[in-house]
């Protein structure tokens, strides 16, 4: 009877050993390593600060104007492999005349504070955001037609 | 040592954009081994988030940018994150109408019209990596669990596919990946943060609605914005240790 009970003790901490993986328990219930697994990933986005490294020209265009907190990525895209150098993506070029109404296009649930432009009531529906605005610095005067 | 313009710009711009550590953090990411990215304590950090309504426009570049930084099935039914439409007629926040077309991944087109007797504004939804989760206490294996730095995860390589935890997230924040059938969530972009960068959509929020923040760090603007707007989580009644905090959420929001 002795025997089954250490037997049975035994084959319950083969089989924990076998089936508990390596790092649980450590931190809490879970398995240490997953932390690190977490962070394997390389990101896509490379962030405004790795822009501003090599386009420091660039970087300054937004300065002190209205869009001056609009990450670069928001507009051009990601470029998290263009700022590692790993492969020759580009930078996206938007069309102003499409990617300004991607924010700018009135919407009642917008906050009213926020500057809406319905292009069918602005310059005869001509849409073409670019000719007149800079999208870097858009609160300058337009550019005369 | 010769060094070329585009050495130079790239190791001064470092020096004077990132802060030592992201700089220092970036070299692993270029060297494909992000994972050994020194410099970062669990200990040191606890991540929150705050989403200001009065300022989300609902034009989806989180959605988008969530999807392509953390490769999430791009069909409607898979999120990190989304944004949500609502609608209250005056006087009935009880019965609000929400929709969220592709989690507003395409932005909304316009369905209501100016002047129609209600109010209508975008709320953002997120994990919100509460710090008593009911997730992680419901899952039966230990694969997902709160990190020592405040962040829900999850630990792929172990989860059984079960969907306790999707059921129990109160939020709805939660799916099963039809590729692997493990769940996945928002990891507030952890492979980001852990070097220095912010979430991806954070980072290209256009009017900063979502600001990620680390409670730990006394010169975080978290601070400063916790101490100066009226902010409220989710549900509170089911005190769930929320740590994203909305301001200027309206209590028609569920």
């Amino acid at each position: 009877m002795g025997g089954l009970f250490v037997a049975g003790i035994v084959l319950f901490l083969i089989a924990r050993w076998a089936f508990v993986p390596e790092g649980f328990g450590e931190l809490g219930h879970y398995r240490t390593g997953a932390l690190a697994d977490n962070r394997v990933k390389k990101p896509v986005f490379a962030g405004r600060a790795a822009c501003a490294d090599c386009h420091t020209d660039e970087a300054g265009w937004l300065k002190g104007g209205p869009h001056k907190g609009v990450g670069c990525e928001a507009c051009h895209g990601a470029l998290g492999a263009h700022a590692s150098g790993e492969s020759d993506v580009k930078p996206v070029r938007p069309d102003p005349a499409k990617l300004c109404l991607v924010c700018h296009l009135p919407n009642v649930s917008k906050p009213a504070t926020f500057k809406q432009i319905d292009p069918k009531d602005h310059m005869d529906g001509a849409g073409k955001c670019g000719e007149c605005h800079d999208p870097h610095s858009p609160d300058k005067e337009p550019k005369k037609p | 040592m010769s060094t070329d313009r585009r050495q130079f710009l790239s190791a001064f711009g470092k020096l004077l954009i990132l802060t030592p550590a992201a700089a220092a953090a970036w070299e692993y990411v270029e060297a494909g081994k992000a994972e050994e990215a020194p410099g970062y304590r669990t200990a040191d950090h606890w991540w929150a988030m705050v989403i200001d309504i009065e300022k989300c426009i609902g034009c989806g570049n989180c959605v988008r940018a969530c999807k392509t930084e953390n490769d999430v099935p791009l069909e409607p039914e898979y999120f990190r994150t989304w944004v949500e439409r609502y609608h209250v007629p005056e006087g009935v926040s009880e019965h609000p109408d929400v929709d969220s077309p592709n989690g507003g991944y395409d932005g909304f087109p316009e369905k209501y019209r100016p002047g129609d007797g209600a109010k209508s504004f975008f709320v953002p939804k997120i994990c919100n990596h509460c710090a008593s989760s009911p997730c992680v206490q419901v899952c039966p294996v230990g694969a997902t669990f709160e990190s020592p730095d405040g962040v829900v995860l999850v630990d792929k390589s172990y989860c059984l596919g079960c969907r306790y935890c999707v059921q129990a997230c109160p939020y709805g924040c939660r799916y099963i990946d039809p590729r692997t059938e493990t769940v996945d969530k928002c990891t507030f972009c952890y492979h980001r943060i852990t070097k220095g960068l912010t979430t991806a959509c954070c980072e290209t929020c256009p009017t900063g609605a979502r600001q990620l923040g680390d409670l730990k760090n006394p010169k975080d603007p978290i601070h400063e914005f916790l101490r100066t707007h009226k902010v409220q989580v989710l549900k509170p009644q089911m005190a769930t240790g929320s740590k994203t905090w909305y301001s200027g959420l309206d209590g028609s929001v569920r």
